[in-house]
């Protein structure tokens, strides 16, 4: 769970028997060969990680191609990125509910309430500037999100009625501010940019080596310390493998963006939005992987008993987690105001929510809590938007979509149900 | 009542003076009405294993929990290494010294065996978790229990057999320098090899130093590594006497009826 890249169990052939000494064995695989035949072990297991979802990601784009050539054009294909962003940003959030065993329905109006207050603190008539229009905007997601959480925690009510209620509430609340005229349009440019607006093809290739640098500092730091205190590492050529891999991943994105798309003018550059989606990713795996909070939290989804023994102020951690899925439902209200330039009562807060619990399980999340990453709503939420892309482009209706959005997560779970029977003892 | 019936010995059963680690005194435990402890005496020395038996509701449960700091007792004192002790939470109970493994283990499946060992005290480093320094600890451990069947100490628990997961919880309750580690019925669930495994560590642990208290109510596994014996009845201490003087038959009598007329032949049973 601790991060991106799990350690990897060491291979085990020559300790058939109960009483074996493989802790004091040597710690460095071997081989890179060693390394990666128990990997293979461990996802034969039951382990899939985030395998499953790149898999189902691969066949739709191969089978939406096969049906219609547009879908693999780089135009299409960062217009599918941009759209994925609202499902991957309420995803992400969902996963800190779904970690606990819990469930948010409200945050597709909390995102909603989120882009109305956005947008109606920017109004020429009211001119507060758009950073403090979003940082309130954040502030009272935040504030639903304790609100929430509290009477979740502190009176025990369950959150699936709480956020239900909230779904309700949220949504009365966003219709009365919206009020007769039913919609409201944002005219501050820099608000509109994040989903519209563009790096240059320098700033986009700065921007992915600073990203892909810091990745490869993090990660070859990490493996060098573990293999300087005589912990179990991947080998030095795995270790330059994946960094590659990372800058490989990077370089096709920015070269990706930085093609013209444009029909009429030219258009180019690695939207706002898109680096957003990896700050969000970033930071939320950080917070997941790397402090106490994340490791509670993963704690209290496993055995909220054995967290509270180990003394763990559960109460504080499960309602902090509510107030982090709020927030970055109010991230995510703010780019879908931003690319619809505007704000109505069309927002479907509804289905929003659950296209983000979709996406959460599709990308590997465990609805049953303890088990799931910020990385999984960012995968499910692309599949979400490229099953919706490619099914518009084929012109189906949005009837068909629901229908196929509903298999494909029909299939997720059960492909991590099959998994799991491999596992010795299901989590 | 409980004195007149078998004296207390304050000696070991090396016959040197010493003061145990935990001492009780006339300690009692009601509920409501209900008297789950009645003036119970009991030593628990360092270096050795003191079984407790008892039948079901003879307050086993309930004592474990007054030492462990759940249900403080509403008479008489408990003495920690010479001192009167006061512990209301099992926060404080563990600040001294004392952990108890609980017979669900409270481990969580979902997390590996370093991360459960140190849930809750997690080592940081600059404020993120120090994974290197928890996992070396870890495994330090584990390696000086003889806990060697894990194939990685980054292993999920929920991948681990029954003894495996006792032994990660044994193991969790002695890595943070503790003095008392309580055991609930940790055999309960395992069978026979896994029980010999379990028992071997908890042997492993008394040769450490540590003062073990084991309960449980299968006669096999209190003769096979008990030092002292101490039996319950009805929430009262009927017997407190080292392993070598008592058998099974005795215990079993001690349990149901509160007392026995049997004298134990020197070595008895044959184990």
């Amino acid at each position: 769970m601790s991060d991106l890249k799990e350690e990897t169990p060491m291979p085990d052939a020559e300790h058939p028997e109960s009483v074996d000494l493989s802790l004091a064995m040597g710690p460095v695989a071997d081989s890179a060969g060693d390394y990666l035949r128990a990997a293979f072990v461990r996802i034969k297991g039951g382990e899939t990680g985030v395998l499953p979802v790149v898999g189902g990601l691969l066949l739709v784009s191969v089978l939406f191609q096969s049906l219609n050539s547009h879908f693999l054009t780089t135009g299409n294909m960062v217009n599918l990125l941009v759209q994925a962003a609202v499902f991957s940003l309420l995803a992400m959030g969902e996963v800190f509910a779904l970690l606990l065993g819990e469930i948010d329905l409200s945050i597709g109006f909390v995102a909603g309430l989120s882009a109305v207050v956005t947008a109606e603190l920017v109004q020429p008539s009211r001119g507060w500037p758009w950073w403090a229009a979003i940082a309130a905007a954040l502030v009272v997601c935040a504030l639903i999100g304790l609100l929430q959480g509290s009477l979740i925690t502190r009176i025990g009510l369950p959150s699936f009625v709480v956020t239900l209620a909230g779904l309700l509430f949220w949504q009365g609340v966003m219709l009365y501010i919206l009020g007769d005229g039913g919609s409201m349009l944002i005219q501050d440019n820099i608000i509109n940019d994040i989903v519209s607006g563009t790096l240059t093809k320098t700033g986009g290739w700065v921007v992915m080596l600073v990203a892909v640098g810091a990745f490869a500092w993090q990660t070859w730091r990490r493996d060098t310390r573990r293999r300087d205190a005589g912990l179990m590492a991947p080998p030095t050529s795995l270790t330059i493998a994946k960094i590659v891999a990372v800058l490989v991943a990077g370089v096709a994105l920015v070269l990706l963006c930085n093609a013209d798309r444009g029909i009429l003018v030219p258009v180019f550059g690695m939207p706002w939005v898109i680096i957003l989606v990896f700050v969000v990713l970033a930071v939320w795996t950080f917070v997941l992987g790397r402090l106490k909070f994340g490791r509670y939290i993963y704690a209290i989804g496993g055995n909220a008993e054995a967290a509270r023994r180990a003394g763990i102020n559960i109460r504080m951690i499960r309602t902090t987690a509510f107030v982090l899925c709020s927030f970055t439902a109010g991230i995510a209200g703010v780019v879908y105001a931003s690319r619809l330039r505007s704000i109505s009562t069309a927002l479907d807060g509804g289905t929003l929510v659950l296209y983000s619990v979709a996406a959460a399980v599709i990308g590997g999340t465990s609805l049953f809590g303890g088990r799931g990453k910020a990385m999984h709503g960012v995968l499910g939420g692309i599949v979400i938007a490229a099953i919706a892309n490619g099914m518009g482009l084929l012109g189906f209706s949005a009837a068909a979509q629901y229908i196929v959005t509903a298999l494909v997560l029909l299939i997720a779970v059960t492909i991590d149900a099959v998994a799991r029977r491999n596992r010795p003892s299901g989590t | 009542m409980t004195t007149a019936t078998e004296g207390i010995t304050p000696t070991g059963p090396t016959g040197v003076e010493e003061l145990p680690l935990l001492r009780l005194r006339g300690v009692s435990k009601h509920f409501g009405p209900v008297q789950a402890l009645t003036d119970v005496n009991l030593d628990i020395p360092a270096g050795q294993v003191t079984a407790l038996a008892g039948d079901n509701g003879a307050g086993k449960s309930v004592m474990i929990k007054t030492i462990s700091g759940i249900h403080p007792p509403d008479g008489g004192e408990i003495l920690w290494a010479g001192a009167p002790m006061h512990v209301r939470t099992p926060g404080e109970a563990a600040t001294l010294g004392i952990e108890t493994v609980y017979q669900d283990l409270a481990l969580c499946d979902n997390l590996d065996i370093v991360q459960n060992m140190f849930l809750g005290r997690e080592r940081t480093h600059r404020g993120q978790l120090d994974e290197e320094s928890m996992e070396n600890a870890a495994r330090e451990t584990l390696t000086s229990l003889a806990v060697t069947t894990v194939r990685s100490v980054r292993q999920a628990v929920a991948s681990l057999s029954g003894g495996q997961r006792q032994s990660v919880a044994i193991a969790k309750a002695v890595l943070w320098n503790s003095k008392l580690v309580i055991m609930d019925e940790p055999t309960a669930a395992l069978g026979v090899a896994q029980t010999a495994m379990v028992l071997a560590l908890v042997r492993r642990l008394a040769d450490r130093g540590l003062a073990v208290m084991l309960v449980s109510h299968n006669m096999n596994d209190v003769f096979e590594v008990a030092d002292r014996i101490a039996v319950l009845r009805l929430g009262r201490m009927v017997a407190e006497r080292p392993a070598a003087e008592m058998d099974r038959q005795i215990v079993v009598d001690l349990m149901t009826t509160g007392a026995s007329s049997r004298v134990a032949a020197p070595k008895a049973s044959g184990e």
